[in-house]
């Protein structure tokens, strides 16, 4: 499984580049790390930068590339480009990432590099046929290209790079076996607390919120979890923050995720949820991109979970 | 390959998508951002389509073997329904006060599936209304397909642009010194929403017949009498000049005469010219009879001002025959003849108002311009029943144009009729690209090679080729709308390649046999030239003007409404 969070088996996506003829392909490197509270990424950027290059010039000599791009969230650049363009060598670019979340998916990220605005493109095609310049390109995240390199000098040892963030009282990054449950990484980590707790796991923005009850299972998709302390979170404070940082995020070309978190945030500031489900409706099953059907998942398993759903006036 | 579309089986072409394999098959897909002029942006998301439980855009989705696809399954109509519910919750519906005249796609939707269209709260009520021009633009009816914005940059003048609002964005007309509307409207046409329309499209039509004591005339450009019925349900590309020259008598014109006539003047003018300039070798000459056209050299290419025709466009020409020779036939007061001229075109509404076209210092050659999808509604608002008029003959001595005359309205008339007028031979054009064709003619020796151009991105590259020193053409005639004025930007929506190829068909029909082929040869022009145009100065002075650098166009911007607060 890649480590970006889509779930997406990273053998599938290189044969499917490996297998394209063509003249040119391309290799890209995914750090724009636009989820909130989560810098899982960063970490492994900062500590392991020779493995992620070493990963990426595997992909570049397996599927026969000619040029790979590491797309780097603005601060990152800002802080470790001046270290990291120098030992990228010559096949490898370091591009610093634009716009907002959306700026990190797969298809903006492409745009970006050619030179476009931050606009995902409609799939298919996907990047994996017709990425860069219409080329066969492959898209994984830092931590995948880390862990690529590892299994090809035998070190691999089936860990994963949690981000552990929000009111938990160990903060950081902690390299742990994949197959832990969530409590196990929390109990690891010191971060069993003594308060009432929710956590958000798989990204502070798209997140599915997560009862104490449910951390009995292994994590899945992108390894972030943040801990909030549930009375001293207000949910709807909490609402309105992920979709303020969506809507500043998205890019606002489909009806579905433009309309449908501008909706969302009317019924939060309203408190009235009746009409809730069509949006996740139509966010889920007709957005254009993955961030408006991602989006939902904040708010449903918040609402489910957190608010009552009958008597939510507030 | 065979797909599935509601249970029906079809044959799908590799490749295409899946509304243009229902389309193929007589199957419609609801959609609405899509536009076959443009370039699928799949943004509105109301065409998905349920294949298997995964709801797909049909407008952007290729067909793939035995995919079965269904439009009506609940799930396919609830999400569309939902969408185009939020779709509503951004425009603000002024149904009747619309190009589209509460016969949009949206509102057919909205009957459709039963869509509660005030089910939210309008978010755009407060968003601005800009005026440019001849044109507006209504920020509270946009939906945000952005087909206004690629349509714009498409003829390369890329005035309407998108900025942030809060965390929304909001399509907006550029305040940027270096870039100006041609007023070519193509926004219009393209808007699925109605947010764009002409200045006074609906408040100030009836404005030509509120002056007491003035004696109404009009004059019909050429390329209406093939779209207007579209305004009353006529199969396009139907010619209805006679029920047109009626109904405008039925609205209180004295005389209704063809701006056709005028386009015979203009051919007979602009090919002496052309002759001229072959002499010269002062080439390459460009046709001045699109006011868009000529705006965007005017604004764009100043250093290439010298390059338009100095021969006024026929709705001018022909005005300034009317508020002179028939004013003095009819031995009334030029400044009693309100005359108005109906066009398939915004622009010329901009073009009437040019100072330096008036005849002897203060005299207008054209008080108003209606557009064909004014005049439809003016006969609709006066209870006019078109499609059963009877037909009249335009008036005379403006009535009998040429063959030629009346291709003015496609692309490429201006300048066979030039041609043909100077060598008695129609040229054979070859087509270079999309809405470029080209051709040679041989005048007195020389070979002048001649393009012919629709759109401005085309257009455009001819002039940047020129402002390198690079010539590759002699005299080229250039359109800024798709298919030459039957694309008009005001003419009736909706429209595309096909129904502008039937308005083309039309109108080449409508110039019709048993009249005279060659501008100089139509009668009435000969009678002309015999009589007032025996002075070189009374043409001079009807048929000749200067063109200008061109200053960006004044933005007028109203808020509406108070500020919702995102």
């Amino acid at each position: 499984m890649g480590r970006s969070g889509s779930m997406f088996p990273v053998s599938e996506k290189w044969k499917m580049v490996r297998d394209k003829e063509a003249e040119r392909k391309y290799v890209v490197c995914n750090a724009s790390e636009g989820e909130i509270d989560t810098f899982k990424d960063y970490f492994v950027l900062k500590n392991f930068p020779h493995e992620v290059v070493e990963g990426m010039n595997i992909a570049l000599s397996t599927l026969g590339a000619e040029k790979g791009y590491i797309y780097l969230n603005k601060n990152y650049f800002r802080e470790i480009n001046e270290k990291l363009s120098p030992m990228v060598g010559e096949d490898i670019e370091v591009v610093e990432k634009r716009g907002g979340y959306v700026g990190g998916e797969e298809t903006s990220v492409i745009e970006v590099i050619e030179g476009h605005s931050p606009e995902p493109r409609i799939k298919p095609p996907f990047p994996s046929c017709s990425g860069l310049w219409g080329f066969p390109t492959l898209v994984n995240n830092v931590e995948t290209f880390c862990a690529v390199s590892r299994i090809s000098k035998g070190s691999y040892q089936k860990k994963r790079f949690y981000s552990i963030a929000g009111s938990a009282p160990n903060k950081g990054v902690y390299e742990l076996p994949e197959s832990m449950t969530i409590e196990e990484v929390l109990r690891e980590t010191g971060n069993l607390p003594d308060f009432d707790y929710f956590l958000q796991v798989g990204g502070g923005a798209c997140g599915e919120v997560m009862l104490p009850e449910e951390t009995g299972r292994v994590l899945q998709g992108l390894a972030s979890i943040i801990m909030y302390d549930r009375e001293e979170t207000d949910p709807y404070l909490l609402m309105k923050r992920w979709v303020s940082f969506l809507l500043e995020g998205n890019c606002d070309k489909c009806t579905p995720c433009r309309e449908g978190l501008f909706r969302i945030m009317e019924m939060i500031k309203k408190g009235n949820f009746e009409d809730v489900e069509d949006m996740f409706l139509v966010m889920e099953k007709t957005s254009l991109c993955p961030l408006g059907r991602v989006a939902v998942t904040p708010f449903r398993s918040l609402l489910e979970k957190i608010i009552p759903r009958n008597g939510d006036n507030d | 390959m065979e797909i599935t579309i509601n249970g029906q089986k079809i044959e799908a072409k590799k490749g295409e998508t899946i509304l243009q394999a229902g389309e193929r098959a007589g199957i419609e897909i609801p959609s609405l951002c899509y536009h076959s002029d443009l370039s699928i942006r799949a943004s509105c998301r109301v065409c998905v389509v349920d294949c298997n439980g995964k709801l797909l855009p049909a407008c952007s989705q290729v067909v793939e073997e035995g995919m079965e696809i269904r439009t009506d399954s609940e799930l396919a109509e609830k999400a569309r329904t939902i969408n185009l519910e939020l779709l509503f919750s951004q425009h603000q519906e002024e149904c009747y006060d619309c190009v589209w005249n509460a016969n949009c796609q949206m509102l057919k939707l909205a009957r459709e599936y039963g869509v509660e269209i005030n089910r939210f709260k309008d978010r755009k009520a407060s968003y601005p209304m800009y005026r440019f021009g001849p044109i507006e633009f209504d920020g509270s009816k946009c939906i945000d397909c952005r087909n206004c914005i690629e349509v714009c940059d498409k003829q390369e003048v890329g005035f309407l642009k998108i900025k942030g609002r809060g965390h929304l964005l909001e399509v907006f007309p550029s305040k940027e010194e270096n870039t100006d509307c041609i007023y070519c409207g193509q926004c219009i046409l393209r808007c699925p929403a109605g947010a764009f329309e002409s200045v006074g499209e609906f408040e100030k039509i009836e404005d030509p017949f509120k002056k007491e004591k003035k004696r109404v005339v009009f004059q019909i450009a050429p390329a209406v009498r093939a779209t207007i019925g579209e305004e009353f349900g006529m199969p396009f590309g139907e010619v209805s000049t006679g029920k047109l020259v009626k109904g405008l008598k039925e609205l209180g014109g004295e005389e209704v005469f063809d701006v056709s006539m005028g386009a015979d003047i203009t051919t007979v003018e602009e090919s002496k010219e052309l002759l001229e300039r072959i002499r010269k070798n002062d080439l390459p000459m460009f046709t001045a009879c699109c006011p868009s056209w000529v705006r965007f050299v005017e604004f764009y290419y100043p250093e290439l001002i010298s390059r338009l025709t100095t021969v006024r466009s026929p709705q001018i020409i022909l005005g300034g025959l009317i508020k002179t020779l028939l004013a003095r036939k009819k031995n009334i007061d030029p400044g009693d003849i309100v005359l108005v001229s109906v066009m398939p075109c915004v622009s010329k509404k901009h073009e009437i108002e040019r100072e330096e076209l008036k005849i002897g210092g203060n005299l207008r050659p054209v008080d108003h311009v209606l557009t064909t999808r004014e005049v439809g509604r003016l006969f609709r608002d006066k209870g006019i029943d078109f499609p059963n008029l009877s037909e009249k003959k335009p008036d005379n001595p403006f009535g009998d144009p040429s063959q030629s005359g009346v291709e003015y309205g496609v692309s490429g008339g201006v300048m066979q009729s030039a041609v043909y007028n100077l060598s008695g031979k129609k040229v054979k054009l070859t087509e270079k690209k999309k809405g470029l064709k080209e051709g040679v003619v041989e005048v007195e020796g020389k070979q002048a090679r001649l393009a012919v151009i629709y759109g401005l991105k085309n257009a455009k590259e001819i002039l940047d080729d020129l402002k390198k020193g690079v010539q590759k053409y002699d005299y080229i005639e250039v359109m800024a709308c798709p298919g030459g004025c039957i694309g008009g930007g005001g003419q009736s929506v909706p429209v595309n390649e096909k129904i502008r190829e039937k308005r083309r068909e039309g109108l080449c029909r409508a110039g019709g046999t048993g009249r005279a082929i060659r501008a100089k040869e139509n009668a009435q022009v000969k009678n002309l030239y015999s009589t007032l145009f025996k002075k070189e100065k009374k043409i001079h002075q009807i048929c000749y003007t200067k063109h200008y650098k061109a200053a960006k166009t004044l933005l007028e911007k109203n808020e509406q409404g108070e500020e919702n607060e995102n």
